[in-house]
């Protein structure tokens, strides 16, 4: 076992880990974060993207300790206060939602991408989004979805 | 697998002391997109992983007249992004830009795609039509290799990560006019490993070819160079487009893809051979122009 301290969500965490355990089934079994799932397990699918240190990257890849002292946002830690982020918001208003299991990965690439850019084009979604796989949506409502985020973000004049 | 322990030092000479210390029960973690999994599914063994994300001067970039070097541990995207890679290099920006999925070239490095030694790698076919040379340390000194010759047949590399750690890569710019470049060919334009790919490096003065390296895969257990096609070019001009079309072709002859299931029949990898390695040399005088 190993000693791992990092920020998730804003709140520091100090555990102690199996370094044999990927990034991700540390999230979902030691520390209860199911919202990052597992989807192939061997960095194909995209559904346990989380942002570390802001960019995403797939958790179920990375050996828990890659994350020592770093900082990790889940979709657990996009609400605020119970509010839903913008982002959030747009997937839903948009049907880009609809079983689900893809759609925490989604959005934390989307968050990066609208970090990124205030008003992403067709191609830079695009290319963002490519690392994840959907099997309901068609992919189409998520340029939709990113559009309407990048609006509400611009209204609301919030940073991501 | 069990991992008893991940390290990170913070210095190359640090990590070679762990290494030595560890006698051969250590491996380097580059990223290690492909190794967790290996890992995990017993392909490689390692009680000990060597972080080198935390070594700074792995991550050091440097460009002048003569040449550029990067930090092995710079990742896919740091290099996809560069704009001095993408005005010298576009070929290598463009390989780097391939690989994976966005998730992946965030983590993944050029020194781990190196090592990993797939014969399709895109960050590694650019480098070697480049004709890329990296520096290699272990306890026992230094030394430079062509990377071209640090492959050894799929996922077998000449560079042993349980003692010897990339530290750069260099790539020297031609004297003359140059151009590179980069096609892929994949079931789809994301996630998909390349049916085939070519990478190329043109070099020309007064508008005369005087070196071309042509570099496809996979058509062989490592980065295939067509030499035949490469030497028809010599003595060319840029602008005679028969001469690019007449070296693809040499180029579908020499390369030899087998049957795969996942890629396709050999000869259908064949015939595509032509048409990237054209496509590829067609980008490469554009720039010379």
């Amino acid at each position: 076992m190993q000693n791992f301290a990092c920020t998730i969500n804003g709140k520091p965490v100090h555990i102690e880990v199996d370094p044999s355990k990927s990034l991700l089934d540390v999230l979902r079994k030691d520390l209860h974060l199911t919202g990052a799932k597992k989807g192939c397990g061997e960095g194909e699918c995209g559904a346990c993207t989380v942002l570390l240190d802001g960019l995403p990257v797939n958790s179920c890849i990375i050996p828990v300790m890659t994350a020592n002292g770093r900082e990790i946002l889940t979709i657990e830690g996009l609400a605020d206060n119970g509010e839903l982020h913008p982002i959030q918001e747009a997937f839903i208003e948009a049907g880009a939602v609809q079983c689900g299991f893809c759609t925490p990965g989604v959005i934390l690439s989307a968050k990066y991408l609208l970090d990124k850019y205030e008003n992403p084009t067709k191609q830079e979604i695009m290319e963002e989004l490519s690392g994840h796989l959907c099997r309901c949506t068609g992919y189409l409502q998520f340029y939709d979805a990113v559009h309407l985020a990048a609006q509400k973000i611009r209204h609301k004049g919030i940073k991501t | 697998m069990r991992i008893k322990q991940q390290l990170f030092p913070k210095t190359i000479e640090e990590c070679i002391a762990l290494l030595v210390e560890h006698e051969g029960k250590a491996r380097v973690l580059a990223g290690g997109t492909d190794l967790f999994l290996w890992l995990k599914e017993g392909k490689a063994q390692a009680e000990t992983l060597v972080d080198i994300s935390l070594i700074e001067e792995l991550k050091h970039f440097e460009s002048d007249d003569k040449r550029m070097i990067l930090g092995a541990a710079l990742t896919h995207a740091e290099v996809a992004a560069h704009e001095t890679v993408k005005s010298c290099f576009v070929a290598l920006a463009d390989g780097c830009r391939n690989v994976g999925s966005p998730q992946i070239r965030n983590i993944g490095t050029l020194g781990g795609n190196i090592v990993s030694a797939q014969p399709a790698a895109d960050a590694v076919v650019p480098l070697v039509a480049m004709n890329a040379k990296c520096m290699i340390i272990s306890a026992s000194g230094k030394r430079t290799e062509d990377i071209e010759n640090l492959f050894k047949g799929v996922g077998k590399s000449s560079v042993d990560p349980s003692r010897e750690l990339i530290t750069e890569i260099y790539v020297s710019k031609p004297a003359g006019r140059y151009g590179t470049g980069y096609v892929r060919m994949a079931p789809r334009d994301a996630m998909a490993l390349p049916v085939v790919n070519a990478a190329v490096m043109v070099v020309a003065r007064d508008g005369t070819i005087t070196e071309a390296r042509i570099v496809t895969s996979p058509v062989a257990v490592v980065p295939f160079r067509t030499k035949r096609a490469e030497s028809s070019l010599i003595g060319k001009h840029v602008d005679d487009l028969s001469a690019l079309g007449a070296a693809a072709q040499l180029a579908e002859r020499e390369a030899q893809p087998r049957d795969s299931k996942v890629r396709g029949s050999g000869e259908y990898r064949k015939s595509l051979v032509k048409d990237i390695v054209e496509r590829a040399l067609i980008k490469a005088v554009e720039q010379i122009g």
